[in-house]
């Protein structure tokens, strides 16, 4: 294990500590930071290790936030609906995966774009199960105390962040992470040499979108009520891949650390200049991308003499 | 009777979305930078007519003789001074900065013109032209015609400017253009200041027909992309091929399974289309 991914893994550690803050504000706050870094690290898996500009997160978060949402509707636990949703979407976005991820580039990029619109009109149109545009009311668990109840989201949001952190230390250090490095650096390549790039990118997708169907899960359980316009968000899509690139594309511990920076910026920003806070998230893009372009870890560099690296 | 019907709004929606997707298609082809401001930019063009009509009266068709150059100037500055720095980045930063320029333009929309709908209503109305039983409303068809105008062109530009042949060398052959003289940079704003201008114009048309709101750009920008998808990249003929097969598959996926679904039509056909022909229907390397 590399230094840097056991720094991930203090990091993380360290975010649990945060209920002896024991504030509502912290604990909404964690929760928040917990769901992000899990969206961030799984878009990486993706985005960063395969090279390949998915805008799919969004829709794998709603898709998990409704299958959750719906199971537990019919009275399934919350830890078993997200499980089921998540190898849900895992076999799905296996399967699309493996249709879309032969398309490179922009065209990749619409076709995981369009998939959001896709799902989320499927989810409007389909009034019976998901109430349509109505939204989905998710029964509140058995527990009646707030405060109680936000320890206890924030606790299973933050055991998804320990696992999505995991995954990707395990997929990183994997023949899977080799491939998927060897595919980012020249896929026909890796594909002339006999790598089974397909199934590698599928295995990629569908671990990066169940990943983000759990935290739909939760989420959706954590607000007690979802609509479409609100999780199928095109801006869960963009947030992960601004996260990513304040921290640097491809290294877990600069995307973690981009998911926690930006979270911090989010708040500032939402705080004080609500009408203007896309706009200051526009700007924010903007200035990362002309002027840092290899985010925080543009920084790292400077401070610290780098020591080659072999892979 | 209603399958006349259903045809002839599918020619006039066509064409228009034909106008919608075209400047999206010049961009992205040529510079290969999807402009995802492009919605927005619609959006500004129908704001200008409906506020030059509602303000000084001016009639739309005269604001187009506006929006074209005022458009093209903010789409060159735009290319200029921004785009041109990552035009050579990988996909992932160039779609994610027009992005981001794009938050900040419909932002921008929503704070100053708020995000209420609202519409031009030509004082007296146009009323609408009924042959056999089909019904065409007149704004539509004067839309229609002036989209295909608009769209003829850009055709001229490209055919028989200088300046439009640079385009296509450089969507050709990036290189032998460097080679021959052409200053790419300039043939980058210019392509950008006119694939924005394109946009603006068919703004302008749309406050014709539809209702305004910065809440419509994604529609637009989602139209604009199915109909490059389904045409193929930076043809002229294949945005209108485009346009229309997007038109007869909404009006006949209309009738058939109801409007709720139109959308969710396309986009899987989008999908579809993306895996079996991602070239397009006439998509080739250069584009007349």
């Amino acid at each position: 294990m590399t230094r840097s991914n056991l720094i991930l893994l203090v990091l993380v550690a360290v975010i649990a500590a945060l209920p002896i803050f024991g504030e509502s504000y912290a604990l909404r706050l964690g929760t928040t930071a917990c769901m992000y870094g899990i969206l961030a690290l799984s878009w990486n898996v993706v985005g960063g290790f395969a090279g390949y500009p998915s805008f799919a997160t969004a829709a794998f978060f709603g898709f998990g936030a409704y299958a959750s949402g719906i199971l537990m509707a019919q009275g399934l636990p919350l830890p078993l609906a997200v499980a089921a949703s998540a190898a849900a979407s895992f076999v799905l976005a296996g399967v699309l995966g493996a249709a879309l991820l032969r398309l490179r580039g922009h065209y990749f990029a619409i076709a995981s774009l369009s998939l959001v619109e896709v799902f989320r009109e499927l989810v409007n149109n389909a009034t019976d199960l998901t109430g349509g545009g109505m939204g989905l009311n998710i029964p509140l668990s058995a527990g009646t105390d707030v405060m109680a109840d936000a320890r206890f989201f924030f606790y299973a949001m933050w055991a998804l962040l320990a696992l999505t952190a995991l995954m990707v230390i395990i997929v990183a250090g994997s023949k899977l992470g080799f491939g998927l490095a060897c595919i980012r650096q020249n896929e026909t390549a890796a594909n002339m040499v006999g790598l089974n790039t397909t199934l590698y990118k599928s295995i990629a997708f569908g671990l990066s979108a169940c990943f983000v169907s759990a935290a739909g899960g939760v989420y959706a359980a954590w607000v007690h009520y979802i609509d479409p316009s609100d999780v199928f968000d095109i801006l869960y899509s963009v947030k992960p891949i601004v996260m990513a690139l304040i921290g640097g594309l491809g290294s877990p511990l600069g995307v973690l650390f981009g998911a926690l920076a930006y979270l911090g910026l989010e708040e500032v920003v939402w705080r004080n200049y609500i009408q203007i806070h896309s706009g200051v998230l526009g700007v924010l893009i903007v200035v990362l991308l002309l002027f840092l372009p290899h985010g925080l870890m543009s920084f790292r560099s400077r401070l610290f003499a780098r020591r080659p690296k072999y892979v | 009777m209603l399958a006349a019907q259903i045809l002839i709004n599918a020619l006039v929606l066509g064409c228009l979305y034909a106008c919608i997707a075209i400047g999206f298609s010049l961009v992205w082809g040529v510079l290969n930078v999807i402009n995802l401001m492009h919605g927005s930019f619609i959006v500004l063009g129908a704001y200008l007519a409906w506020g030059l009509y509602r303000s000084l009266h001016i009639a739309p068709w005269y604001a187009l003789l506006l929006a074209a150059p005022l458009f093209f100037a903010i789409g060159y500055l735009i290319q200029r001074v921004i785009l041109n720095r990552v035009i050579t980045a990988p996909v992932l930063v160039t779609l994610t900065l027009t992005f981001g320029l794009d938050l900040i333009l419909n932002n921008a929309m929503i704070y100053y013109l708020k995000a209420d709908y609202q519409k031009l209503s030509l004082v007296p109305p146009m009323g609408s032209v009924s042959l056999f039983g089909v019904v065409v409303p007149v704004d539509r068809l004067v839309a229609t015609v002036a989209a295909l105008g608009l769209t003829f062109v850009l055709y001229l530009i490209l055919r028989r400017l200088r300046v439009g042949r640079a385009i296509v060398a450089v969507r050709l052959d990036r290189d032998a253009a460097v080679l021959m003289g052409v200053d790419v940079n300039v043939t980058y704003a210019v392509a950008f200041g006119l694939g924005a201008a394109l946009a603006g114009c068919a703004g302008v048309l749309m406050a014709l027909i539809f209702p305004i709101s910065p809440l419509t750009s994604t529609a637009y920008l989602g139209k604009a992309f199915v109909v490059c998808v389904l045409g193929g990249l930076g043809s002229v003929s294949g945005a209108l091929a485009g346009g229309i097969l997007l038109a007869l598959i909404e009006g006949v996926g209309s009738a058939m399974i109801g409007p709720a679904h139109a959308t969710t039509l396309s986009f899987a056909l989008l999908i579809v289309f993306l895996i079996v022909r991602p070239q397009g229907l006439l998509g080739r390397k250069g584009f007349e």
